[in-house]
C-alpha cells in the first residue's frame, strides 16, 4: 500500500544551498519548552522535525506507582492552562470503573468548572495567536483578562492554576456566597475584551493578508492525521465531544457546534473566538439551570485503602483545543495498572505540525504552530 | 454494534467481546488477524479515526497487549482492538500506511515499552528521552526509584537548619570555634 505521507526525500546539507536551524527549546513563540529543527532553503521549510522531550516526567509511570487519590496532584500538571479536563477525566474513568454515581449538583459544579477553564485557556490562547503575528498588545489583554478568571478559581477552587478541585465522588467544596454575580462582572469583561479583539485583530490587514490561507489543513487530512477539536471544525468536520458523545449534563444545555470551511490560521482563530462566546453562553447556562442545594459529594470508600476492580475504560471530553482521553487499565489493587493520557496536542504537534510546515516561511512557524494549539507536556508526559 | 461483533467474530475470530458502554466495545483479536482487522474496520466499517494507540506490560503473563482505539464519526462508536505479543522478541507489524499519525505511536512505543515496528519511518529515533541506555521505561521491571537514586544524588546542603550558627561558622570561623568551644568546656563540666 502507498503511504499517506511519503517524507523520505533526503537533503544534502554540504551542497551549500540548505540551511539548518533550530527553534526553541527556550522561545517566546513556543507554548512550553518544545524544539523545532528547521531545514531553511532560503526563508522555505523544507523540512521540520519537533522534538519533545524537555517537560518529560514521566507520568504514566508515576501513576502506577500511587494510589488512586494520590494521582490527583499529578493529573492536573499534565496541562498547565487547562489542568481541569485532566482532573475531570481521571475522576471519571475511576468512578466508572469502581462503579460510583455522583450527585446531580455536583455534575453541574464540574462542568461549570470545565467551561471556566476552556474559557480561560481559549482566551490566552486567542491572545497567544495575536502575539505570534506581532500584536503583542493582544497577548497582554487576553492575559491580564484570564487573571481575571483566576481569581475566581481561586474563590472556588482555592487554587489559581492547578485546582485539584474535582476529586473523586463530586467536587471538594460548595459554590461560595456571592460567586455566579461575581462572576458575571468577569464574563461581561470578556465580552468586551473580545469586541475590542475584533476591531484590533480581526480587522487588522497585517493579521488577514498573513493569516489567511496559511497552513490549509484539507478535509481529507482529518481522518489519517487524527485531528480534532477547534482544528478539525475549521476545517468543516463537526465533531465536538460535548454534542456528540455528552457527558455531565451537557445534553441538557442548548448549544450548536459551529463549523468554519477555510481551514487556515484565519479560520482557525476565528472559531477560537466563537468558542469563548460558546463557553461564556454555556456558563450563564448552566447557573441559571443548576439545582441550588444538594449534595456535592457522594461516599467513597477509605480513599488511602481504596480498590478498584478489575477493568478497563477510555474516557473523552472535549478540552479547548480538542478531544482529551483517559484510558486507564485496572487490576483490582489499590494502583492503576497503567493510565494513557491522549492530549489533543500529540497528533497535532508531532505528525501534523511536521506535515504543515513544509512549504511555509520560517517567520509563519510560530502562528501556525500556536493556530493548532499545540502544549508539550500532553506529548511526552 | 451487534451485527458489527458478530462479522468481526466471524471474520477475524474475535474473542473477550466486552461491551463497556452502550456504543463502546473491547475486542482482543490474534497478532496474524491484527492488520487485517483494523483495516477492515477503517475501510469497510467507517472506523476511520485512530483515537489511540498504546501498549501494556503484563509482566506475569510475559506479554504485551497492544489496544488500538477506533472511533467512527458517522455513527458515533468506538471499537478498542488489543492484541497480546511476546515479551521476549515483541515485534508488531506497523500501522503507519493507514494513519498517518500512527507514527507518533509507533515511535513512542518503541521507545518506552521496546516493542519494534519495522517498516516505520524514523521509528528509532529517540522521542522524549535522550541518550537513555537503560532497559525501557515503561515496563514493569524498570525500577524508577533505583534508578533516581543510582544516577541523581542530593546535594551536600546544611547539617543544620538554624541559620546563625551556620552563617557564624561561614563568616567568623575563629570566634565560632572558641564560642563552641567554650560551650562544649561548660557543658564537659
Amino acid at each position: 500500500m502507498k503511504p499517506i505521507w511519503n517524507d523520505t526525500k533526503e537533503y544534502d546539507l554540504k551542497s551549500g544551498k540548505y540551511v539548518k536551524i533550530w527553534q526553541g527549546p527556550q522561545h517566546p513563540g513556543v507554548t512550553g519548552n518544545m524544539s523545532l529543527e528547521l531545514l531553511l532553503e532560503g526563508d522555505e521549510i523544507k523540512l521540520l522535525k519537533t522534538h519533545v522531550g524537555y517537560l518529560h516526567r514521566g507520568f504514566e509511570k508515576l501513576m502506577e506507582r500511587r494510589k488512586f487519590i494520590n494521582c490527583f496532584p499529578i493529573v492536573c500538571r499534565i496541562c498547565v492552562p487547562e489542568p481541569d479536563t485532566n482532573e475531570y477525566l481521571f475522576a471519571a474513568a475511576a468512578e466508572e470503573l469502581s462503579g460510583i454515581e455522583i450527585p446531580e449538583r455536583a455534575k453541574w459544579i464540574r462542568a461549570l468548572n470545565l467551561e471556566m477553564a476552556r474559557l480561560g485557556a481559549t482566551v490566552m490562547g486567542l491572545g497567544g495567536q495575536a502575539g505570534s503575528f506581532g500584536l503583542g498588545t493582544i497577548g497582554q489583554w487576553a492575559v491580564a483578562h484570564r487573571d481575571f478568571l483566576l481569581d475566581s478559581f481561586e474563590e472556588l477552587t482555592g487554587g489559581r492554576i492547578y485546582h485539584m478541585y474535582i476529586v473523586p465522588g463530586g467536587v471538594r467544596y460548595e459554590i461560595p456566597e456571592g460567586f455566579e454575580g461575581r462572576l458575571e462582572k468577569t464574563l461581561v469583561k470578556i465580552e468586551k475584551l473580545l469586541s475590542d479583539i475584533d476591531k484590533v485583530m480581526f480587522n487588522n490587514a497585517v493579521f488577514k493578508s498573513r493569516s489567511k490561507g496559511l497552513a490549509r489543513i484539507p478535509k481529507d487530512w482529518i481522518e489519517p492525521f487524527g485531528i480534532n477539536g477547534t482544528t478539525a471544525r475549521a476545517s468543516g468536520v463537526s465533531y465536538d465531544v460535548r454534542k456528540d458523545h455528552p457527558y455531565l449534563i451537557y445534553d441538557q444545555l442548548d448549544f450548536n457546534v459551529t463549523t468554519g470551511t477555510e481551514g487556515d490560521v484565519y479560520a482557525r482563530t476565528e472559531l477560537r473566538r466563537e468558542e469563548c462566546l460558546l463557553s461564556i453562553n454555556l456558563i450563564r447556562q448552566i447557573l441559571a439551570k443548576m439545582p441550588k442545594s444538594g449534595p456535592v459529594r457522594t461516599f467513597i470508600p477509605d480513599i488511602m485503602h481504596w480498590k478498584i476492580p478489575a477493568g478497563e475504560t477510555y474516557v473523552r471530553a472535549e478540552s479547548g483545543r480538542g478531544e482529551y482521553g483517559y484510558y486507564m487499565v485496572t487490576d483490582g489493587s489499590e494502583y492503576p495498572q497503567r493510565v494513557h493520557v491522549k492530549g489533543p496536542s500529540y497528533t497535532h504537534a508531532m505528525s501534523l505540525l511536521e506535515k504543515l510546515a513544509e512549504g511555509n516561511t520560517n517567520a509563519d512557524i510560530f502562528g501556525i504552530m500556536v493556530s493548532l494549539q499545540t502544549y508539550p507536556p500532553e506529548i511526552e508526559r | 454494534m451487534k451485527e458489527l461483533i458478530e462479522r468481526l467474530r466471524s471474520k477475524f475470530n474475535a474473542k473477550n467481546i466486552k461491551e463497556q458502554r452502550k456504543n463502546f466495545v473491547f475486542i482482543t483479536v490474534e497478532k496474524k488477524d491484527l492488520e487485517g482487522c483494523v483495516l477492515y474496520l477503517k475501510e469497510f466499517e467507517g472506523y476511520g479515526h485512530l483515537t489511540l494507540l498504546t501498549a501494556l506490560d503484563w509482566i506475569e503473563k510475559d506479554q504485551f497487549e497492544l489496544v488500538y482505539h477506533l472511533h467512527n464519526y458517522s455513527n458515533k462508536t468506538d471499537v478498542s482492538v488489543k492484541t497480546f505479543i511476546d515479551r521476549k522478541n515483541p515485534t508488531m507489524v506497523s500501522i503507519n500506511n493507514l494513519w498517518a499519525g500512527a507514527r507518533v505511536y509507533e515511535r513512542e512505543i518503541k521507545e518506552l515499552f521496546g516493542i519494534d515496528f519495522p517498516g516505520c519511518p524514523r521509528v528509532n529515533d529517540p522521542f522524549a528521552l535522550e541518550g537513555w541506555h537503560e532497559i525501557p521505561p515503561m515496563r514493569k521491571d524498570f525500577d524508577t526509584k533505583k534508578y533516581s537514586e543510582e544516577t541523581y544524588f542530593p546535594r551536600p546542603g546544611r547539617y543544620t537548619k538554624d541559620n546563625v550558627a551556620q552563617m557564624e561558622e561561614q563568616l567568623y570561623p575563629v570566634e565560632a570555634e572558641v564560642k563552641n568551644g567554650i560551650a562544649e568546656t561548660v557543658r564537659k563540666k
